[in-house]
């Protein structure tokens, strides 16, 4: 079914940087999935997007081992015992939580690597706010209502959902694990993701097409579901159907309903070994806003700690399933969280809002290590002491962009509006 | 072309006052419109509709009971059907069962509303003032808090943020009862501006001092008996920041003096005073009593000719809610055509608007396991598609009623889509059943209740006009009668085959054959109207 032109020009609201409108108008003029626009169209590259929901600590998840003493004297009551916290290969300077024995295994194998200290100039402390920042990729000054993933699959699929699916790209172009749909999936006008929860539920919608007049707000709405409603249906069929193919995985994932976030990256693993050519999946796990008691006296234990294991049990299963299905070679994870937390902790054992933190990325083709270097931890550390920063967070998509999904550095630069350093991560 | 705008003003409404426009006035203002509200309100005018949807003299509901013995537990001090909130003993094995009781029975509390605003609002106000139990964590303080919700649903809003700054719940989901002079604690002090009376729209500009400044004032705050159900919030001065707190330009370079002892507590009501001499904290509110009530979209128009005078109501009647929302109900521009129809329901809308609308009955008092058991179900229901009272997914609330550019289009998912239309299936066809009691759609005695439903085109125009807030196009009633109600019986090439089997069913109800396929064909028709992306708006 032929979209309604009308769809494109009722968000008039929204206001586009006016390249972006150039390249939806210069693409129109294609004949839409006949000739691949980019290497990233063709190549079977995937992108896997982590959010730690809530700013992740940073300071007690990758420990400044090489400033011990001032670290302890900034967190009195919840600084990692030296003697337990999990020595890096290669890099001295740096340790990892004692939870995070998975992606600790990862790193010393060289398939896990850090970029230290990432955040953005005039770092927000809101987390909605901050959250809106990460995932659009705008400066914090800046508002914008699109995704950074969602324009660059505006950029490669620019007609998108026009003819959608077709031949060339007959799958979602992006995955949400969970219902909503995040705002890194957004494109220009339309979400570029579809959510799912499991595939195999799929729900089979009844059939039913209905002409719409959609000159007014309420049709507007309508027409957005019936679109939705199509979506769902085509592609629950090459989901199940994808679903299907993978008979089994590996045996290293936790029993279903005892991690979230390795329930969801079982999901993801199986779509693409499934055949999937959705190139950018978006996972979430929350809970990181640990202003208070985040680790019990015995401070390996507790909130934080939990919170670390799970992902880094998730991530660990997830890699050896890659291994598994033998597609270890087209997938490459990234974790992000709207901010770190400060250098000092607080009273009640927990740290507050922050600015910089690490950034785990993983895969068999990264290159490991740790880019950067240790936060300064300051002799006395005060409660206004942050995490300064050393690399943008653009640097990390500007990078993902154009050395894993072969984007040419100029669309790299307009989609992400700006011309960012390119990191050693892959 | 584009989404028109909608320049109506704030002006009395004069125009007509029917069932449509009863109908619009319901289904924003209760959780869906059955065929005895439309009745009960078009035969009024506008404006006593208004004054009894305002009316909040009605008596609180009765509290939560125990339901949740089981072969795992037994609760020794709280008998079976007794309320369990005056409880003396809390502990591991009965606390999560009481959230689940929580839970039920609030969605009990929706589901058997009085035609009044009361319970809508209290969604309005958690989803304003978000906590989530599964931090929160103690029975006690959640349902304190819902009763709080409930007691200034229609009351005056800075009463409210004064109850809510020192209310169990929220002191511990917002770190206020770790909030002292030694560690200031800022997460209350900020989301206090950002999200529930300033906010962060182009005229708010508290700074980050600000925040630390409020979170200053509110040291000292702290949990009182925190497993008992006497538990409440209470000042202790001995954890209070003495010193003297500054704030920004935004709020006029104020100083708040510190005080010393118990009067630490009065820079409390200093603070509100400062905040609600802002004049963004009317049109914050006003806006998002806009986009719960009308219309996601605020463009300039809207800003100038709506929020603004709202929020001027708003200001001059000292912050109570009331005046606000006759004076929005009662407009031309609620009730202009271009706002019709414009909001996808809520989770709980689509839900408890559709028990709501079929008078689905359920088990009564004395039947409480059950009756618990089904509120549960239709609780779970509306969590599967994303909105869990009580555990919304932040403190933001959910994102449908901040989060650009989908606002409620982000209820609408290829995940949750499908699971609307399973509800609305299974609630014609199986239902759910707890020990032999059953919730379930009988077709046959809801279209009876219709004028003329032997008529199979009066049976369809009736039916769209209840389920729909929208017109459905011609075709599709249609097909509807063609397709559906003509289907399969013999002939079917006429209306009177239809006719004839209606009548039938009233003249020989034990005629199986007859009744089994006017029933399956009602299910049929009420299967597939439900299923339509229509039956999504409201």
């Amino acid at each position: 079914m032929k979209r309604r032109r009308f769809l494109r020009d009722t968000i008039t609201g929204v206001v586009l940087p006016s390249f972006l409108q150039g390249i939806s108008l210069k693409a129109l003029a294609g004949l839409p999935g006949v000739h691949a626009r980019h290497a990233a169209q063709t190549d079977d590259r995937v992108l896997v997007l982590i959010q730690l929901a809530g700013g992740n600590d940073g300071i007690n998840t990758v420990i400044p081992f090489d400033q011990y003493s001032a670290y302890t004297a900034a967190r009195p009551n919840i600084y990692l015992p030296q003697e337990k916290v999990l020595r890096l290969n290669g890099f001295d300077a740096s340790a990892f939580n004692p939870a995070m024995t998975n992606m600790h295994q990862l790193f010393n194998e060289g398939k896990l690597g850090v970029v230290q200290a990432v955040s953005y100039p005039k770092p927000n402390f809101s987390h909605f706010r901050a959250t809106d920042i990460w995932m659009t990729g705008s400066d914090s000054d800046k508002v914008l209502s699109s995704g950074w993933a969602g324009r660059f699959l505006n950029d490669v699929y620019p007609q998108f959902p026009d003819n959608y699916p077709n031949d060339a790209m007959p799958d979602p172009l992006a995955i949400q694990v969970g219902s909503v749909v995040s705002t890194t999936l957004q494109g220009p006008l339309f979400t570029m993701g579809m959510a799912i929860t499991n595939p195999a539920g799929f729900y089979k919608l009844v059939e039913g097409k209905v002409n719409v007049n959609a000159n007014s707000r309420w049709g507007e709405q309508l027409d957005y579901i019936e679109l939705m409603s199509q979506k769902t249906d085509q592609y629950a069929t090459v989901i199940k159907t994808a679903a299907k193919k993978v008979p089994a995985q590996s045996p290293a994932y936790p029993a279903t309903g005892k991690n979230p976030l390795a329930d969801q990256l079982k999901i993801v693993a199986r779509l693409i070994a499934g055949g999937l050519k959705t190139k950018v999946y978006m996972v979430s796990t929350g809970s990181f806003d640990t202003h208070a008691k985040q680790t019990e006296a015995d401070t390996t234990t507790g909130t934080h700690a939990k919170l670390l294991a799970r992902v880094s049990e998730a991530i660990g299963a997830f890699v050896n399933d890659l291994q598994f299905l033998q597609i270890g070679d087209r997938v490459m994870g990234m974790t992000f969280s709207e901010f770190g937390r400060r250098i000092k902790s607080n009273a009640s054992g927990g740290t507050d809002h922050g600015v910089a933190a690490p950034v785990f990325y993983f895969g068999n083709n990264v290159k490991a290590g740790v880019i950067g270097s240790n936060p300064i931890i300051p002799e006395n550390a005060t409660v206004n002491d942050n995490v300064p920063m050393q690399h943008d967070f653009r640097s990390l998509y500007a990078t993902v962009l154009q050395h894993w999904l072969k984007m040419p550095a100029e669309e790299v630069q307009q989609i992400l509006m700006g011309n960012y350093p390119m990191l050693p991560i892959v | 072309m584009v989404v028109p705008s909608v320049t109506s003003s704030l002006k009395k409404y004069k125009g007509k006052w029917g069932r449509a426009e009863a109908k619009h006035l319901l289904k924003r203002t209760l959780f869906g419109a059955g065929k005895e509200d439309l009745d009960h309100f078009a035969s009024k005018s506008l404006k006593h509709a208004i004054q009894q949807l305002l009316h909040t003299e009605e008596p609180a509901p009765a509290p939560p009971v125990n339901n949740y013995n089981d072969e795992k537990y037994t609760d020794e001090e709280i008998q079976p059907g007794a309320t369990w909130i005056t409880a003396t003993k809390l502990s591991g094995k009965n606390s999560g069962r009481r959230r689940n009781s929580f839970k039920a029975w609030w969605m009990g509390c929706m589901i058997n509303q009085q035609r009044t605003l009361r319970e809508k609002m209290v969604l309005f106000w958690h989803n304003h003032f978000a906590t989530e139990m599964n931090m929160v964590d103690n029975p006690f303080m959640i349902y304190k808090h819902n009763v709080l919700l409930r007691q200034y649903a229609l009351g005056n809003f800075k009463a409210m943020v004064r109850a809510v700054t020192v209310d169990a719940a929220m002191l511990k989901y917002l770190n206020g009862n770790a909030n002292t002079k030694k560690a200031p604690d800022e997460n209350y002090g900020r989301e206090l501006q950002e999200l529930f009376t300033v906010g962060k729209g182009p005229g708010s500009q508290y700074t980050e001092a600000d925040v630390k400044a409020a979170a200053r004032v509110l040291t000292g705050f702290r949990i009182n008996n925190k497993v008992l159900p006497g538990v409440h919030g209470i000042f202790d001065a001995g954890r209070h920041d003495e010193s003297d707190k500054q704030f920004s330009a935004f709020y006029n370079n104020k100083v708040i003096k510190g005080r010393k002892g118990k009067e630490g507590e009065s820079e409390l009501d200093e603070l509100l005073d400062l905040i609600f001499q802002q004049p963004e904290v009317a049109r914050f509110i006003c806006r998002k009593l806009y986009r719960f009530f009308v219309y996601h979209q605020i463009d300039e128009d809207t800003e100038r000719t709506i929020i603004e005078p709202l929020a001027r109501t708003f200001r001059e009647n000292h912050y109570e809610i009331k005046p606000v929302l006759e004076r929005l109900f009662s407009s031309r521009h609620f009730f202009d055509a271009g706002n019709r129809g414009g909001i996808i329901k809520s989770p709980v809308d689509f839900s408890v608007g559709l028990v709501r609308e079929y008078k689905i009955p359920f088990p009564g008092e004395d039947s409480f396991v059950e009756q618990y058991g089904l509120w549960s179900n239709i609780q779970a229901t509306a969590s599967q598609m994303q909105q869990n009272i009580g555990d919304p997914p932040n403190v933001a609330g959910w994102p449908a009623w901040y989060q650009e550019p989908l606002f409620d289009k982000s209820w609408i998912s290829s995940d949750t889509l499908p699971k609307r239309t399973a509800f609305t299936d299974r609630m014609v066809t199986n239902g759910f059943a707890r020990n032999g009691k059953k919730l379930l759609i009988d077709p046959v005695q809801y279209v009876k209740q219709l004028p003329a439903p032997g008529d199979p085109n009066k049976l369809i125009d009736d039916l769209a006009a209840l389920l729909y807030a929208v017109d459905l196009p011609a075709e599709e009633k249609q097909y509807m009668k063609t397709g559906i109600l003509l289907q399969g019986l013999q002939g079917m090439a006429s209306d009177h085959y239809w006719t004839d089997a209606w009548k039938k069913l009233q003249d020989k109800p034990d005629d199986a054959a007859n009744t089994k396929n006017v029933t399956n064909k009602l299910k049929n028709l009420l299967k597939y109207m439900m299923s339509l992306p229509q039956y999504q708006l409201m």
